[in-house]
């Protein structure tokens, strides 16, 4: 069974008097434990379907499906509930809380979102730090370490819960294209390592080559799909 | 909760200089009122002391229509006999009365053998007096603190005034109901501190002696005196007490007395309600501090913050969570505020009576400033502030926990 399908699906945005459709009604699955990206240029829809598959979004027409949950029923606290059940994100700023240090940024999702017990946040935390090879700053500010660092403690954050899905939004964009590459193979292996399905939106076409499935965007429009490499027209 | 509370916390050391500001602000304003309260409290305290253990009592009973007519001292609205009888029969059985006293009040004239003056008396038993006004023989300024036979206590102003020192004999003279005119020999036992307030400036005298003066065949009193074991339960009690005297009729059906509280009785008690109303301003200038300061300060960091508030909701923080983290830190300003300002303003009021600073209030001059700290007015104003920073919060705090996250994460 599909872990994210979508029929039909549509966007549409009010920008003062202007309708602007940001979806145009495009279908796709993506199954579990899959490692897939959304590509195109600026302004194609890439941010705007990671938004409603992360359910911070609506859709305007269509049906999505996320773990065989309909996101246009959902309100906004069950929504809330379902991202940090299930729902890891990775933001381009890296977006981790200054007054928290990298181990409380990695904790946060399961002190605040899940109220785990004590003893096995330690675990969960200790393990993604070692995972992400973090441990030695887990002391340090994210003010204290690098940009390719926080990228890191991010990606352990979205993972600490245990998601079935791991969102990244231009995951890459704001670091150099070694550090990029290591997040991205961190990702990878962390994908291995924790069976969690990870769909990332880029413009960089030598990161691009790292996914399994590449889902290209243009206008809106899903313009193509390839599978590790052989490209199939939608 | 811990969690939310050490997120708070930091996220105010944060921006130290604004925390610093906007919690000095609260201080400021904490320790202005609390040295107010304080300072203006036992000024109150002391004249609500000074009227009612130095002259009027806690309350005061007489017959039905003589405060209206009080001025004149009229002999004719003296209580007699039977009344008297009834009346300690009913104050003898109030439990809540530690003491009354009965007085014959009367207007005199007062002979030096050179010169004559007019003087207002009081014709007292010393002892049940000073059992209801314990304040009174600290009034006297020189002489005897107890009151015998043939003796006379007289006003500071009416004995350097008729150049009178104790010791000395004086006359006086009085004329009865029945209009007839009767003189007697006094001496001066005290010279009494005159003092701002009703019978301030009367002297004493016992009241056989008055009763004599005043040729009465019978026991007559004009008022009785009295107070309670517990100040605090004046309102009750008088309430309790004027109910039973309202059965006390006349032949006529009338009721035969009136009970008067020292709030009735004292001018002084429209300057203590003035105190209350100046007080309960400064204490709204307080709220208006607290609401402003703390809603600024947490308007600007859900302002500074939008993209953080994007994050906590989108990784699945419940704006509950967020409501509360906000609120924490608008309630953590306050109890700083509210904190420091009491440990300041208390800090003041010790300076303040160890400098032992002195004011005049009407004729009586150099007294000491005793400022108390009024403990149950510390706890309102503590949680004055502490209520106001949770509400000054409350607007940014819902504003943050509905943001959108979309709009939330994309804003820079």
């Amino acid at each position: 069974m599909a872990l994210v399908q979508a029929l039909g699906l549509r966007k549409t945005y009010r920008v003062g008097d202007v309708e602007v459709e940001a979806i145009r009604g495009i279908d796709f699955s993506i199954a579990p434990e899959s490692f897939v990206s959304f590509v195109g240029p600026s302004g194609s829809g890439k941010s705007t379907l990671l938004n409603m598959i992360g359910c911070l979004d609506r859709p305007s027409g269509g049906t999505l499906r996320v773990m065989d949950r309909d996101v246009a029923t959902m309100n906004r606290k069950e929504s809330a509930s379902f991202r940090g059940r299930n729902i890891g994100f990775i933001f381009q700023d890296f977006n981790l809380l200054p007054v928290l240090t990298v181990y409380e940024n990695i904790e946060y999702p399961l002190l605040m979102v899940q109220d785990t017990p004590a003893a096995e946040r330690k675990s969960r935390v200790m393990t993604l730090l070692a995972a992400v090879g973090m441990a030695e700053q887990r002391d340090k500010y994210p003010s204290q370490i690098s940009g390719g660092q926080k990228q890191r403690v991010a990606v352990a954050r979205a993972l600490v819960t245990n998601p079935k899905l791991v969102l990244a939004d231009e995951p890459t964009a704001n670091l150099d294209h070694q550090t990029a590459y290591l997040v991205i193979d961190l990702m990878k292996k962390m994908r291995s390592e924790f069976a969690t399905t990870f769909i990332f939106s880029t413009h960089d076409q030598k990161i691009v080559g790292e996914a399994e499935i590449i889902h290209t965007l243009e206008d809106g429009l899903l313009k193509s799909s390839a599978n590790q490499g052989e490209a199939s027209h939608a | 909760m811990h969690n939310l509370l050490k997120i708070a916390l930091r996220n105010l050391l944060r921006y130290k200089r604004r925390t610093l500001l906007t919690t000095s602000l609260i201080v400021l304003g904490v320790v202005f009122v609390l040295v107010f309260v304080s300072v203006t409290g036992s000024f109150k305290s002391m004249m609500i002391a000074q009227n009612t253990d130095a002259m009027l009592g806690h309350f005061q009973v007489h017959r039905k229509g003589y405060v209206a007519s009080i001025d004149n001292l009229p002999l004719n609205m003296n209580l007699k006999g039977g009344a008297i009888g009834r009346l300690e029969k009913i104050l003898t059985g109030e439990k809540e009365i530690a003491a009354y006293s009965p007085r014959i009040k009367f207007g005199a004239m007062f002979s030096t053998y050179v010169e004559t003056t007019n003087i207002r008396l009081n014709g007292i038993d010393p002892e049940r007096e000073l059992a209801t006004a314990p304040l009174l023989a600290t009034r006297v300024l020189d002489g005897k603190k107890i009151l015998g036979r043939g003796e006379l206590w007289i006003p500071e102003l009416l004995a350097k005034g008729m150049k009178v020192k104790v010791g000395d004999t004086v006359v006086i003279v009085a004329t009865n109901q029945d209009g007839s005119v009767n003189g007697k020999q006094l001496i001066v036992a005290g010279i009494l501190e005159s003092v701002t307030g009703p019978g301030g400036r009367d002297g004493y005298l016992h009241i056989d002696d008055a009763a004599e003066i005043l040729r009465l065949e019978e026991k007559e009193i004009s008022e009785f005196a009295l107070r309670l074991k517990d100040f605090d339960q004046l309102a009750p009690v008088s309430e309790r007490l004027a109910g039973l005297l309202a059965q006390e009729l006349n032949q006529q059906d009338k009721p035969i007395f009136e009970l008067h509280t020292w709030e009735k009785l004292s001018p002084f008690f429209n300057i203590a309600r003035m105190i209350d109303v100046m007080t309960l301003f400064i204490k709204l200038m307080l709220i208006a501090i607290v609401l402003i300061s703390i809603m600024n300060v947490m308007i600007m960091a859900v302002y500074e913050r939008v993209r953080e508030i994007g994050t906590m909701a989108a990784i699945g923080t419940l704006p509950g969570k967020i409501l509360s983290l906000f609120m924490l830190e608008g309630f953590c300003l306050g109890v700083a505020g509210a904190a420091v300002g009491n440990l300041l303003g208390v800090a003041i009021i010790w300076i303040l009576n160890l400098s032992h600073i002195s004011y005049d209030f009407g004729r009586q001059e150099g007294l000491i400033l005793q400022a108390g700290i009024n403990w149950p007015e510390l706890a309102v104003i503590s949680v004055i502030v502490i209520v106001g920073s949770v509400l000054a919060s409350l607007q940014p705090a819902f504003k943050a926990s509905r943001l959108d996250p979309i709009k939330a994460l994309r804003h820079v």
